[in-house]
């Protein structure tokens, strides 16, 4: 086999807490990675991955120290070094890919410029190679035109574009090994695939090892060679991405694997139920004990060590890996409760158009309107009562901004939102009648941001109850229980504060703050996409019981096609504010569908390393719906020359009952993507 | 991290928070200094007229400017009076007006700031621009315009004191404000039809606070100089009320052969701010690091 380049052996890594203990972060992990090898690391928030990352290149973050090990690059030990010998290694040797490239660029500093101080570093070049080198680099990283690139700001180029300069900059120094921090986790579907496959091509191309960090296993499953998976500060099975996905031996990945939706099954996955041990809890047995399917007495008190099995090439933390070990992870999702729908309409819009473009004081007065091409235009959709719609797009494409004005948060422009076939509901807010208000409920994405970090749940959900209801007293309190009990959480947590829960925790009383107003439609923005995988399968979980149980409507906006395809019964796929496509889940995840449904479908990441996302558009930018024609027309490959770009196209309904908006024939479509 | 402790730190009540706080305060060797500073000047302040050893306007022209001895420890003023006596009850209207005008800058600046945070557009823009143009009027001629219009009374001065120094705080709650209504609990709170009051007095204090309260401490130190100022020019406490900065404006003249008298006003002076600084700075930081931002372990 080929070189070993970084070996980590028995690292620990923790801190002191205020008491004085020592709290270990990383526990006596030992690893290595071959030259030109790419290795995924994966793990739940707060398992170590970072940590363990930033350690092989010599990095331990400030509060934190080595309590044992080392990290070897080559033969030197990066964690013992000076400051000024490993200014020689970083950059040069090792380089580090961060996640939000946006952030790690200068702002008034161009691009080229950036690229020329990394190369100004880490090599001899004079300043006519050094050029050349900016633009051989941009290249590399497949931006168009390296030339004009090269004197762009970092805000005006897109998230995307932002990644590959950072991939750029990283290469700068020909390093040996690559080491890669979530870099795809806030790009889009579409920018995150291709980024991924350049990323597979550079280490092809220039066979460089990289470690890889992420928590999606998706992401991990398109580059790695090998896995490695971690959980609360350990290494619980590591080996050959293809047995590590195919066969999962260690329980807590057989259970991340089940947890993920997929697109090729409808329905929800299973969840799995707890959460990691915090940092410094006394564990003599097995970290995973209180989660797992297979605990046994023995686990409890004894801790497994890392087993080699031969014939997966991997390795395992597990006492009866065995059982696991013929049983096929991909099993039947949960079925839904496949209700058909009664044709009862509770929310109708009708012509939406809404913008963010201000009124001039003389426009309002002449009550003229200016903007003729808002960022979201005639939006048509029915929703009928208890269904679960799902409105999919890129970042960019609206449905935020509509799901906004549908809480009232945000003036229409024009058109109209009916709710209950009767009422027409106001742009704004302090027009709509108090039984309105309480009628639509918002569940927002980050529920860090979501719940006031100075009032206890008991405060939080107390505040819907008294508004509504006038409640008080023991009433209120009993209602307060009902609803911690509806979301699976006990009475005791009504003291805690938000930082005292975990995501899914902070997410779930978000839940039951939507549900103690007694709704009947609830607005989901992307509820799922900052909680961990094992955690968004629970809330899909939670949703599709609430949802059952109390008959509510749900619109769900999420960029996860597959996260859609588990929950919703109906899909609206929106591009810069425009409807494509609108039909029954089960039908917008076959063809023919919409070019831009295309692309998004294709560009889903499962975590199968034998299914690769199929890039049919290139992952352009628009920052500005077309003025006339199709709104796709930019990035679509099938597009038909002038039709496309002058006239808006129709309606077509398929044989199944979506409804696609294109010029292309439906027939033709479906011979086309066949 | 034991979750079930830190409820139950969290259940404690009201009190018992603001003993955790002084706590924390007294942990650093400056919030300590600062602490006992300010304890003493208080302690002083509220016991002086048992304390004083003669009668602070018993006038003796026979005593005139004695240097400091066993009998008048500070010495006396150029109309004989002890300037030992004078200096422990100089504090007194000193600090409670400045406490006073501190409490009324900290409620209207706090109210106003979150007020036009929250509202913004048209009414932020004009209450703000109102807030600079008074803030580029220097406050010291603007309050002896309105000590020579309606005099020096305490009545004047505590309301007077408390608008000059609420402008700054103003910007500070209005800028707190801006941070927390970007959050989507606020959004949650709109979306569910609370008032703009409701959403003030439940979603934004709890969370602004912490920065207006320990912006109020250091606005109190900053009054406490503006007012001795305005005594020192004659415009704050009348005559023979004893004040520090009408004691160094008398002695000032004398200095160069009777500096006691202008000594003991200063180090009172001098001490006390310095000890209300070092407090809010410490009680910055021990906001700083309890409630939200404490990390979990």
């Amino acid at each position: 086999m080929s070189e070993i380049i970084q070996k980590v052996k028995n690292l620990s890594i923790g801190f002191r807490s205020k008491k004085g203990e020592e709290i270990l972060i990383l526990r006596n992990i030992s690893t290595s990675i071959k030259k030109g090898e790419t290795v995924g690391i994966v793990g739940e928030s707060g398992s170590g991955k970072s940590t363990l990352a930033l350690a092989m290149m010599g990095y331990v973050k400030q509060g934190l120290y080595t309590t044992e090990g080392e990290c070897l690059f080559y033969h030197s030990n990066l964690l013992k070094m000076s400051n000024r010998d490993l200014e020689k290694i970083r950059g040069r040797k090792i380089a580090m890919i961060p996640q939000n490239a946006g952030q790690s660029l200068t702002p008034n500093l161009k691009i080229g410029y950036q690229i020329d101080e990394a190369l100004k570093l880490h090599t001899n070049l004079s300043k006519i190679d050094r050029d050349n080198r900016i633009s051989e680099l941009l290249n590399k990283v497949r931006l168009p035109s390296p030339e004009t690139i090269a004197l762009r700001y970092p805000h005006e180029l897109s998230g995307g574009q932002q990644q590959r300069v950072a991939v750029a900059m990283a290469l700068a120094g020909n390093p040996e090994l690559l080491l890669l921090d979530e870099p795809t986790t806030g790009l889009d579907v579409t920018t995150q695939a291709h980024v991924l496959e350049l990323l597979n091509f550079i280490a092809k191309d220039t066979g460089t090892s990289m470690v890889y960090v992420s928590h999606d296993l998706g992401a991990i499953a398109q580059v790695s060679d090998r896995i490695i998976v971690m959980y609360s500060g350990e290494i619980v099975l590591e080996g050959p991405s293809r047995s590590i996905l195919k066969k999962p031996i260690h329980p807590y990945t057989y259970g991340l694997l089940k947890s993920i939706p997929k697109l090729s099954l409808a329905g929800l996955p299973e969840s799995m139920p707890g959460s990691q041990p915090q940092p410094g809890t006394v564990l003599k047995g097995c970290s995973f004990f209180d989660r797992c399917n297979l605990r046994e007495n023995k686990c409890k008190n004894n801790s497994p060590q890392l087993e080699y099995i031969n014939d997966l090439e991997t390795s395992v933390r597990c006492f009866n890996y065995k059982s696991l070990k013929d049983k096929n992870h991909i099993s039947s999702p949960i079925s839904k409760n496949e209700t058909s729908i009664k044709e009862n309409e509770i929310l109708n819009l009708t012509d939406l158009s809404i913008s963010y473009a201000k009124q001039k004081l003389i426009d309002q007065i002449l009550n003229k309107t200016v903007d003729t091409n808002p960022t979201v235009k005639d939006i048509n959709i029915n929703i009928n009562k208890g269904e679960t719609i799902a409105l999919v797009g890129e970042s960019g494409s609206g449905k935020s901004t509509i799901l906004k004005s549908i809480a009232g948060l945000l003036k229409t422009k024009d058109g109209k939102i009916r709710f209950e076939k009767d009422r027409d509901l106001s742009s704004d807010l302090k027009k709509r009648n108090p039984s309105d208000l309480r009628a639509i409920q918002l569940i927002f994405q980050n529920p860090d941001e979501s719940l006031n970090p100075n009032h206890n749940v008991e405060e939080i959900l107390s505040q819907p109850l008294k508004l509504y209801f006038g409640l008080s007293g023991e009433k209120l309190k009993k209602n307060i229980i009902e609803l911690l009990e509806k979301v699976r959480l006990g009475e005791f947590y009504m003291s805690r504060y938000p930082r005292q829960l975990s995501g899914g925790e902070k997410q779930r009383v978000a839940v039951a703050r939507a549900f103690a107003a007694k709704p009947d439609i609830i607005l989901c923005d992307e509820v799922t996409s900052a909680l961990d995988v094992s955690v968004q399968a629970a809330v899909l979980n939670l949703l599709q019981k609430l949802k059952d149980d109390f008959g509510t409507t749900y619109i769900f906006v999420s960029h996860d096609l597959a996260v859609v395809r588990a929950i919703s019964d109906r899909v609206a796929v929106l591009y810069q504010g425009r409807l494509c496509e609108i039909g029954p889940s089960k039908n917008v995840y076959q063809f023919p569908s919409h070019p831009y449904t295309e692309v998004l479908l294709g560009a889903v990441l499962e975590p199968d390393p034998d299914i690769k996302p199929k890039l049919v558009a290139e992952d352009i930018v628009e920052e500005k719906p077309p003025e006339q024609g199709c709104s796709f027309q930019g990035r679509c490959s099938r597009i038909l020359g002038d039709k496309c770009k002058k006239e808006t196209p129709p309606w077509q309904i398929t044989k199944s009952g979506n409804a696609i908006k294109c010029h292309i024939n439906i027939n033709d479509l479906e011979k086309l993507q066949s | 991290m034991d979750i079930d402790k830190i409820s139950e730190e969290d259940q404690k009540n009201i009190i018992s928070k603001v003993f955790e706080v002084l706590k924390t305060m007294a942990s650093k060797p400056s919030g300590f200094i600062g602490l006992c500073i300010l304890v003493f000047h208080i302690l002083l302040a509220s016991l002086s007229p048992y304390l004083a050893p003669y009668d602070y306007k018993a006038i003796d022209p026979s005593l005139m400017l004695q240097a400091p001895s066993s009998e008048y420890w500070f010495g006396t003023d150029s109309l004989g009076r002890d300037v030992f006596t004078r200096t422990i009850m100089g504090g007194r209207t000193a600090l409670t007006i400045t406490f006073f005008g501190s409490l009324i800058a900290l409620l209207w600046g706090g109210l106003l700031g979150i007020f036009c945070g929250l509202v913004g557009g048209k009414i932020d823009d004009v209450v703000m621009r109102v807030v600079d143009a008074f803030l580029s009027i220097p406050w010291i001629l603007a309050m002896l315009l309105i000590v020579s219009l309606l005099g020096t009374s305490t009545e004047v001065l505590i309301p007077a004191l408390g608008f000059f120094y609420g402008k700054g705080i103003v910007r500070v709650a209005r800028a707190a404000t801006h941070d927390v209504i970007a959050k989507d609990f606020i959004v949650s709170a709109r979306a569910r039809g609370h008032s703009n009051m409701s959403i003030i007095w439940n979603e934004i204090i709890p969370n602004v606070r912490d920065a207006i309260l320990v912006e109020g401490a250091m606005r109190w130190s900053w009054m406490l100089l503006g007012f001795s100022s305005l005594s020192f020019l004659g415009f704050g406490v009348s005559p023979p009320t004893p004040d520090w900065g009408l004691m160094i404006s008398n002695a000032r003249g004398l200095m160069s052969f009777a500096y006691w008298a202008v000594i003991a006003p200063v180090v009172g002076l001098s001490s006390l701010i310095i000890g209300i600084n070092l407090t809010a700075d410490a009680f910055a930081k021990a906001l700083g690091i309890d409630r939200s931002t404490k990390a979990p372990v």
